[in-house]
Order: structure tokens, then C-alpha cells, then sequence
């Protein structure tokens, strides 16, 4: 993992802290949906705080196709890149 | 794996909802006696989940009107308009609409939710984005999926992070199209809409606004709060339903547009369904007209509901933001959501149980609305069922209510 992938992932997880019940334990290969307790509403507004933290656009079908943390984090990788 | 076996969740949750008593999704009414009465196993219910917004649905008039088309032109049209024709109710009706909001142009639907998917997936396509409120209908986000545009969300009624999200597109190609509704269906709060029109303007983005639970019952005349906030001329598409303040079934779309009637073969949900039958139309048409000519409609249900709002207000309950025709109490939990929804039918009172994933911010919810037919005896009798069962349940203190009734 590169440097800059762990700290994505690390933010993702700080992030999650406020949402997340106590307890349930974020890795790369947590699943957001089903894996996290949280319910779909829940999902999109954590994908929102994702946007303004890391100042990207996340569009909804894009939310769709990630299933992991891991996958998060590389698709947030992705879209920053793409941004500049 | 079999079939259902992903619905298993969803089981477990009904199994648990329906554990301390009824199903709150499959309450049953034995017989509907008024817009704000019926009855229910057995004994008279007042009605207060029903969105009657102007209690319309036992209108002499609008009765009228649809016996004397049943019979002229029968029980059904069969069949799309673009397959079996437009019956001249039906363009009737589009021109009444268009008048009615001033707009060059109407389309009617055959259902709300059909109308916001009808609308949005045909002027969004994959090469556009969609900023939607986070705290949109279902019928809004189904339409963003079916026009395959991006979609974005914003944070509720905030227009600055629209703005901030607006910019973060800039590089994107594609038209930007804001998504809003008027009085959101939940907490019944309004969109701060002068401030959401001034960022369309400067970002030159098109704006849809959903007037579902405030035509009828905002604005001078009835046009809801584009026209209660002075923005109709900000607004391109005005998109509503004729299910709750026009007491029937239905949606709309009107639009300065010149192209606006392209839609008609361009949009999915208009073109693949049956039209709306005669005697729909034209109980809608003759509701349009009543509250076209009859503005004590919409003041009798802004009473209502300050009424409503006060009383529960006062009572201790804590209840949405704003004293709209949707009045909503928030609850601890889910658990005493449930009892308190099943307090309410055992004592007559029928509102809506509103729970996560439906509701925003994960909030427990029991949300009434509000109807121009209810007397103000029954919502003091309701607020009184109300601070009963709150007393029951602990959700308000036990000590004597300071004002169970309003006095105003």
C-alpha cells in the first residue's frame, strides 16, 4: 500500500468514527454496505462527507460499483487525479 | 441461493415492527366515512396520515364531475396517449394546469412518482450532472437512476454546499440540473428557495422544484412556495401530484420551455403507460378550479396546521420545524416509535409510523398531516390522544399538561 493510499484509508476511518456504532472495526476489506451497520441514507451521507474532505465528486452510480473500503480509497485516489 | 432470501433482513425488520401489535405498513380501513374519518377495526378513526391537504377527496363538485365522465367516457382509457390518442379531458386539464402556474406549457402523468421520473430522466442524460437535495423523495432518486446522469447530492436545504458542489463540477461537462422540493415530505420544513435560485442563476444550472406537498396550500394563489418565495421566474420546471391537495391520482409538469413538448416522445414514463382515466381528470380539473376560486381552502389548512404544530408544541412534544400541512413529532427510538403509532390507532387517531432509511438524519418518526376538512374539535382531540399516549410511553412528562388544548 502506498503512502498516500493509507492515508486515504485512514481519513476514510476517521471519518466513519462518527457514524459507525462502537465497536465495529473499519479495515480495507470491510464491506459499506451490510459490513458497517449503517443504512443506505447513512451510506450516502458518509459518501458526502468523503466529497467535502477530500474536495472530489462522488457521483451516486459511482458510489454503486464500490463495495469495500479498499475500493473507496482507490476510487477516491482515482477521482482526485483526475481532478488535477 | 434462494429467490427471496435477499429480502431477509427486510422480514426480520417487519416480523419485529409487527411483534407489538399491527403492521404498520398494511393498516386496513374497513370504510372511509370523510376526508378525515374512518373506520378502522371496527371503531371511527380520525384521520391524520392521509396528505387530504385540502380534504378535496369527498368535494361535491369534484364528485360530480367524475360520475358525469365515468359515464360519458367510460371507466378507462386503455392505454398510453401516444398508442390510443389524448381524449380532449386530458389536453383540458394540461391547458388548465399551464394556466393555473402560468407556464407555456403542461404534461400530465399518470401518477406522482411518475411524474419526477417522467420529467427528470428525460431532460438529464448521461452527459449531465444532477444535484439533488439529500433529502429527496424516493420518486427523485429513482429518476436519477433511470436517467443515468451523475448525481450528486447536497446537504438538505443548504444552499452553499449546493454552491460548493456546484463548483467542484466546473471542469465536467454537461448541463447542471438542481433537484428541490418545496415542503419536504418528512419534517415538513420549506427550502430556503430565494437562496437556492440565486445559486442557479450564478451557476447557470437548470432547477426543478418538487411543489407535491404545497400546491394548494402556499403562495397567493395556491402555486406553492416558488410563488410564496417570489421565484416562479427562476424556476424551469414546476413538477407535482394531484394525490394529496387535488384529492385524486397524478402527477404534472409545467414549463416556459418551447421544446417542453418533446417529452411526450422522449420520456419513458409517459409514453409506456396508461393515461390517466376520465373520471380522474376530471375530478382533478374540477379541483384545480376550487382552489382556483376558493382561496379559503388553503388559509383553512395553514390554520390547521399552526393549530396542530402549536398544540404539540406546547404540550412538550418536539415537533418539525415549521407549522406546515406535515406535522412531525420526533421519537426517541424506533421502538417507542412503534408504540406510539400503535397507542395512537387503539386510542383513534391514524397517523404515519417513519422510520430509517425513510426518514433523514436516521430520526424515529410520527408523522401527521394536516387536512382543510378537519374542525378544529378534531385536531384538539387528536393533540389530547397525542399527549395521552405520550404521558403512556414517558415521551412527555407526567405532571398535568400546561395547555393540553390551544387556546388561540
Amino acid at each position: 500500500m502506498t503512502s498516500n493510499a493509507a492515508s486515504i484509508e485512514s481519513q476514510i476511518v476517521e471519518l466513519l468514527a462518527k457514524r459507525v456504532a462502537p465497536g465495529v472495526n473499519v479495515s480495507a476489506e470491510t464491506r459499506i454496505v451490510g459490513g458497517l451497520g449503517l443504512d443506505s441514507v447513512a451510506i450516502l451521507d458518509f459518501i458526502m462527507d468523503i466529497e467535502d474532505r477530500f474536495d472530489i465528486s462522488i457521483p451516486l452510480d459511482r458510489v454503486a460499483e464500490v463495495q469495500t473500503i479498499g475500493e473507496l480509497s482507490r476510487a477516491i485516489e482515482s477521482l482526485r487525479k483526475g481532478a488535477g | 441461493m434462494a429467490l427471496f432470501s435477499k429480502f431477509d433482513a427486510l422480514r426480520t425488520t417487519i416480523q419485529s415492527l409487527t411483534a407489538s401489535g399491527r403492521n404498520p405498513f398494511g393498516v386496513r380501513f374497513e370504510r372511509i366515512l370523510s376526508a378525515t374519518e374512518a373506520v378502522l377495526e371496527g371503531r371511527p378513526c380520525l384521520l391524520f396520515g392521509t396528505n387530504n391537504y385540502l380534504g378535496l377527496t369527498f368535494d361535491a363538485s369534484c364528485i360530480e364531475a367524475s360520475v358525469r365522465s365515468v359515464q360519458e367516457a367510460g371507466t378507462g382509457t386503455t392505454g398510453s396517449r401516444i398508442a390510443n390518442g389524448t381524449y380532449g379531458d386530458h389536453a383540458l386539464l394540461e391547458r388548465r394546469m399551464a394556466e393555473f402556474y402560468g407556464k407555456r406549457s403542461a404534461m400530465i402523468f399518470t401518477t406522482g412518482y411518475q411524474a419526477n421520473l417522467g420529467l427528470i430522466s428525460a431532460v438529464a442524460d448521461r452527459n449531465d450532472c444532477l444535484l439533488i437535495d439529500a433529502d429527496s423523495h424516493a420518486s427523485i432518486y429513482d429518476a436519477c437512476r433511470l436517467s443515468n446522469a451523475q448525481v450528486i447530492r447536497f446537504r438538505h436545504n443548504d444552499p452553499e454546499d449546493l454552491s460548493r458542489r456546484l463548483r467542484r463540477l466546473e471542469e465536467r461537462p454537461g448541463n447542471r440540473i438542481i433537484v428541490i422540493e418545496g415542503i419536504y415530505s418528512m419534517l415538513g420544513d420549506t427550502a430556503p428557495l430565494r437562496e437556492i435560485a440565486a445559486v442557479k442563476r450564478e451557476m447557470g444550472a437548470t432547477l426543478i422544484v418538487d411543489e407535491a406537498h404545497s400546491l394548494g396550500i402556499r403562495g397567493q394563489h395556491g402555486r406553492g412556495i416558488c410563488e410564496a418565495m417570489g421565484v416562479e421566474g427562476d424556476v424551469d420546471f414546476v413538477v407535482g401530484t394531484f394525490s394529496k391537495s387535488l384529492g385524486a391520482i397524478g402527477g404534472f409538469a409545467v414549463s416556459d420551455f418551447p421544446e417542453f413538448d418533446l417529452l411526450r416522445i422522449a420520456s419513458r414514463p409517459y409514453m409506456f403507460t396508461a393515461s390517466l382515466p376520465p373520471a380522474v381528470v376530471a375530478s382533478v380539473t374540477a379541483a384545480l378550479t376550487r382552489i382556483s376560486t376558493d382561496p379559503s381552502l388553503g388559509a383553512q389548512v395553514r390554520s390547521n396546521s399552526d393549530r396542530l404544530h402549536r398544540g404539540l408544541s406546547q404540550a412538550g412534544f418536539e415537533v418539525g420545524p415549521e407549522p406546515n400541512p406535515i406535522v412531525a413529532l420526533k421519537m426517541t427510538d424506533k421502538e417507542t416509535a412503534v408504540r406510539f403509532w400503535n397507542g395512537l390507532i387503539d386510542r383513534g387517531v391514524y397517523a404515519n409510523l417513519a422510520l430509517p432509511p425513510a426518514t433523514p438524519g436516521s430520526l424515529s418518526l410520527i408523522r401527521c398531516s394536516v387536512s382543510a376538512a378537519h374542525t378544529p374539535a378534531q385536531i384538539d382531540r387528536a393533540v389530547s390522544i397525542m399527549i395521552a399516549v405520550g404521558r403512556d410511553l414517558r415521551v412527555l412528562d407526567q405532571r398535568p399538561a400546561r395547555a393540553a388544548v390551544p387556546l388561540a
